[in-house]
């Protein structure tokens, strides 16, 4: 079938099967392999991208569900001036070692920030409960994202 | 300005943090194929019969292998085993399919190759093997029974025997004088090691040239290579393996697996790219489980509660199979049942026994989290019985009085570097505010609520920096301990380091670049860290065992004095100096006392490359090299206070406060430091709180997803707070230890600590872990109600 989807601003239309999912679609068709896979149950985050702003896990929807969709993924975060705040955030907290889970902590956790500016740590840590990570026991994770939100980014 | 020390933000974290790190399924290569695993649903039978006809039809598919396809002519070794832990110790043949008989869920049975990653996995629901089950060892109970046989030609599940045990009788007789002896068994349940990034491999031929490039998602790249080459047959010179970015290991990256020996031999034999990633529910049978354990534990004191004998007996689970590492993984313990207390009498003995279940192997801490588990689970026992607090029970046993000391030989024949445990303890129960907590807790006992306060207290010592090579020849290892390191100035005067040691996560770039600079007086930012290739970097043991900063970084240390050195020859020559008065200040080298003469270390790199004017004698170019074999092991150390409420209505265990206080030598970045606690203690908690690998008495696997295998997530644990003490090692020049694994090894004895004494004034005195909130009510109901724990 034909999808047509933007992803980072750039339209893609390609011939997928109808049976792909969409973050293999987008690592194995389309080359962006920032959002990585790190489960087959839809548990751990690894895959999570905005969809039309709003974070989704991408291994849980078809690639022919996002036909039309605007897509961002961890590619699409940083800019030309540097980081995204949530990136820089997690750079200065020391919020991520293997790095596997963080393209999905830092998509959660923008997400999670558009919904709620102001969160308290138990918010938080309520808000990252879709995604895991075995390095970090999450302290620094946290704390990257309440510094990301106490500076208003 | 001294850099080592400093909380310097990590090189590493742009790439990861943009997407721009290549982890192994981010590799793509024309032409490549995906192999797909036909895996045993069944735990023990015969391999009746392996139809891959339907399979050869489906589209895409190139191939398709069953065991017996595979027996000549692909390898000429089976999968190794490096630690023969005795000369006798049993260890079946494991080749990378199984060919007559399946030994555990998840056992490879037959292989397929398609051009896709989906066409892959539909080719394998088309082969259709018929199997006839065998009598199944299920758990260790059943192993030691010795009924039915995990590997029926072995006549016995028991693989091999291992004992520290010089005087039996002198142990006994100590105990049986004991004024209190406290008896336990403890388990060690099976863990699923679950690092985020799954496990993957891609072996890319050269068909014309003969050579090899493996990619693998290992912390080992050098072992592997050595071992591709033994297993396969493949000249050693012509495999080069490279560890892409790994996105985490703890152990169960540590290994020789059959994927790798497959993909590489089935890529040499098509003359294409082989590649496999495992999917999540797979791993939890495919890569190495960690634990599995049981330990019967026996320790005596006088009438104060000063200790007076340790004996310690375990029955270890080393699954199907002998992998890298299984059979010496329960022994990396054994030095440690004492603790961080004398102990005038001590015996250790490990039995091993095959189960089919996937096979163990190294997990976060290999060994040591168990026994430090053991004995600060029995401490606690020993101090109820001797009605004391359970931090003065630990004071009064603690090495040396808890005053420090250096190069202590403890009971099991090592020699401890150096500790000191009363200040650590103090700072730690300053932090958590033990006298207040016990306050509380006697409040909350006192008005009967439900939610009661448990206190518990971990105070461990383990060991790491793996290792001197001759403690591990003594052992039967099968490999050396060193690291090497080389380092180089190029001609524009920054600096390359290469380095054996492989990470994964632990921030090395980082860390070694700090070492690097603060000795030159260099900016972190003009040094590389060059790693995790074989052909970068062709010398090198990897890492594991929190050996890196240890051996590898010291390595480095060392190269980087050589460096040093001959940038003095070289500035001598140029000032005309004799060289025994140049030094190196803050960057540059300078005549003592003549600061006119000051010279950029870094310009040495250009005067060494062009050469045109060396001192006699002096090679061109700024290129030394170290290989560096530790004396001794470190022996790094600390206290973790875990504080949770259980709620006796519910069985709930909520943390609310964790303090670690760690001891691992001279820090070089502690913002490194604190995050290998933090993720240490989750893991550890985990296990004492949450993780499982169930399994029922036919051999399945009951929870091999993410869906139900409880990985905590932010939700489920609390902050951490980290202080540390810092005592210099004796082992090694910078005085450091190691911190991968402390955390974990501290952190499940402070949690199920805590939980029992919660519900210690309803005579509760133990809990199995996990501390999940069924057996937890279960054990405040049986000690309430006389109910079934």
């Amino acid at each position: 079938m034909e999808v047509q989807i933007t992803i980072n601003g750039t339209t893609h239309t390609s011939e997928v099967e109808p049976r792909t999912l969409l973050v293999h679609h987008i690592r194995d068709d389309l080359g962006l392999t920032g959002t990585n896979v790190g489960c087959d149950t839809s548990s751990c985050g690894a895959c999570t991208i905005h969809i039309d702003g709003q974070s989704a896990k991408s291994c849980t929807l078809l690639a022919v569900q996002a036909n039309g969709a605007d897509l961002t993924t961890i590619e699409g975060m940083a800019s030309g001036d540097g980081l995204h705040p949530m990136q820089q955030a997690f750079m200065e907290n020391h919020g991520l070692q293997c790095g596997y889970c963080t393209p999905g902590m830092v998509m959660a956790a923008t997400s999670f920030l558009n919904e709620n500016a102001d969160p308290s740590e138990a918010e938080v840590r309520e808000g990252l409960e879709g995604n895991l990570c075995r390095c970090t026991g999450y302290h620094n994770i946290v704390k990257s994202v309440l510094d990301c939100a106490s500076k208003g980014a | 300005m001294s850099v080592i020390g400093s909380r310097l933000l990590r090189k590493e974290d742009p790439k990861l943090l943009t997407g721009e790190g290549k982890y192994i399924d981010d590799i793509q290569v024309a032409g490549q194929l995906w192999m797909g695993m036909v895996r045993s649903t069944q735990a023990h039978a015969a391999i009746a019969s392996v139809d891959l006809s339907a399979a050869l039809e489906q589209p895409g598919v190139v191939a398709a292998y069953s065991g017996k396809d595979l027996t000549e002519g692909y390898w000429i070794a089976p999968l190794p085993c490096a630690w023969p832990v005795t000369p006798d110790m049993l260890n079946p043949p494991h080749y990378p399919v199984a060919v007559d008989e399946a030994r555990y869920v998840g056992d490879i049975v037959a292989v397929v190759l398609a051009e896709s990653r989906y066409e892959a996995a539909d080719a394998v629901e088309h082969v259709v093997v018929e199997y006839e089950p065998l009598p199944v060892v299920a758990s260790l109970t059943d192993a030691v029974a010795d009924e039915k046989l995990a590997h029926p030609e072995l006549g016995t599940n028991k693989a091999y025997t291992w004992a520290i045990d010089e005087n039996p009788d002198g142990v006994q007789a100590a105990l049986d004088g004991s004024a209190h002896k406290v008896e336990a068994t403890y388990i060690q349940q099976r863990l699923i090691p679950s690092a985020m990034e799954p496990r993957g491999v891609l072996a890319v031929p050269s068909p014309h040239g003969g050579d090899i490039t493996l990619y693998s998602a290992t912390q080992v790249p050098h072992i592997l290579r050595v071992m591709v080459a033994a297993t396969t047959g493949i000249p050693e010179q012509m495999i080069r393996v490279i560890a892409p970015a790994v996105g985490g290991g703890f152990g169960a990256k540590l290994n020789i697996n059959a994927d790798e020996i497959l993909a590489v031999a089935l890529a040499q034999k098509l003359g294409k790219p082989v590649r496999w990633t495992e999917t999540r529910t797979e791993a939890a049978g495919s890569t190495t489980h960690g634990r599995g354990q049981e330990q019967h534990v026996e320790i005596g004191s006088d009438a104060d509660g000063k200790i007076t004998a340790i004996r310690v007996k375990i029955d270890a689970d080393m699954g199907a199979y002998m992998q890298l590492i299984t059979p010496g993984t329960p022994l990396l313990g054994s030095f440690l049942y004492h603790g961080v207390y004398e102990a005038p009498a001590f015996s250790f003995t490990c039995e091993g026994f095959f189960t089919n279940k996937t096979p163990t192997d190294a997990y976060r801490g290999a060994g040591r989290p168990e026994a430090s588990y053991a004995i600060e689970r029995a401490m606690d026992m020993l101090a109820a019985e001797v009605g004391i607090d359970p931090a003065e029970i630990r004071r009064r046993n603690y090495i040396n009085g808890g005053e420090k000391f250096e190069n202590w030989d403890n009971p099991a024949g090592l020699t401890f570097d150096s500790g000191h445990y009363t200040p650590n303890l103090d700072l730690a129960l300053d932090l958590a505010k033990y006298d207040e907590l016990r306050a509380e807790q006697a409040r909350r006992r006192e008005a009967g609520e439900s939610k009661q306060l448990g206190i518990g207290l971990c105070t461990y010592v383990e060991i790491c920096g793996l290792a001197p090579s001759r403690a591990l020849g003594d052992l039967g290892y099968g490999a050396g301990g060193w690291e090497h390191a080389t380092v180089r100035m190029l001609p524009t005067g920054k600096v390359e380091v290469v380095s054996g040691s492989t990470p994964h996560g632990q921030g090395h770039e980082t860390s070694w670049s700090m070492i690097v600079a603060d000795k030159m007086g260099i900016d972190p930012a003009d040094v590389t860290v060059l790693h995790s290739d074989t052909a970068l970097s062709p010398l090198g043991l990897d890492t594991y065992g929190s050996r890196s900063l240890a051996v590898g970084g010291v390595a480095i240390a060392m190269a980087v004095d050589k460096l040093i050195d001959k940038c003095k020859a070289l500035a001598a020559h140029q000032l005309e100096a004799s060289v025994d008065d140049i030094v190196l200040e803050d960057g540059n080298l300078q005549v003592a006392g003549s600061p006119d003469t000051a010279t950029p270390i870094q310009t040495m790199g250009f005067a060494a490359f062009t050469a045109h004017d060396l001192p006699e004698g002096m090679e061109p170019n700024l290129n030394e090299a170290v290989t560096y074999d530790p004396p001794n092991f470190a022996f790094p150390f600390g206290t973790h206070v875990c504080v949770v409420e259980v709620d006796e209505d519910t069985g709930e265990v909520e943390m609310i406060d964790y303090v670690a206080v760690d001891d691992c030598g001279q820090q070089i970045n502690p913002l490194i430091v604190e995050g290998q606690v933090h993720g240490g203690v989750v893991q550890g908690v985990a296990q004492a709180l949450w993780e499982d690998a169930v399994y029922d008495a036919d051999g399945n696997p009951l929870n091999p997803s993410f869906m139900d295998y409880l990985v905590p997530s932010a939700a489920e644990v609390p902050n951490i707070r980290t202080d540390s003490t810092t005592t210099t090692s004796t082992s090694n020049p910078l005085g450091v230890k190691g911190v991968g694994e402390a955390g974990t090894i501290g952190s499940a004895a402070a949690a199920v600590n805590a939980v029992v004494d919660a519900l210690s004034h309803h005579g509760v005195r133990d809990m199995a872990m996990p501390a999940t909130p069924q057996r937890v009510w279960r054990t405040i109901d049986a000690a309430k109600n006389g109910g079934q724990a």
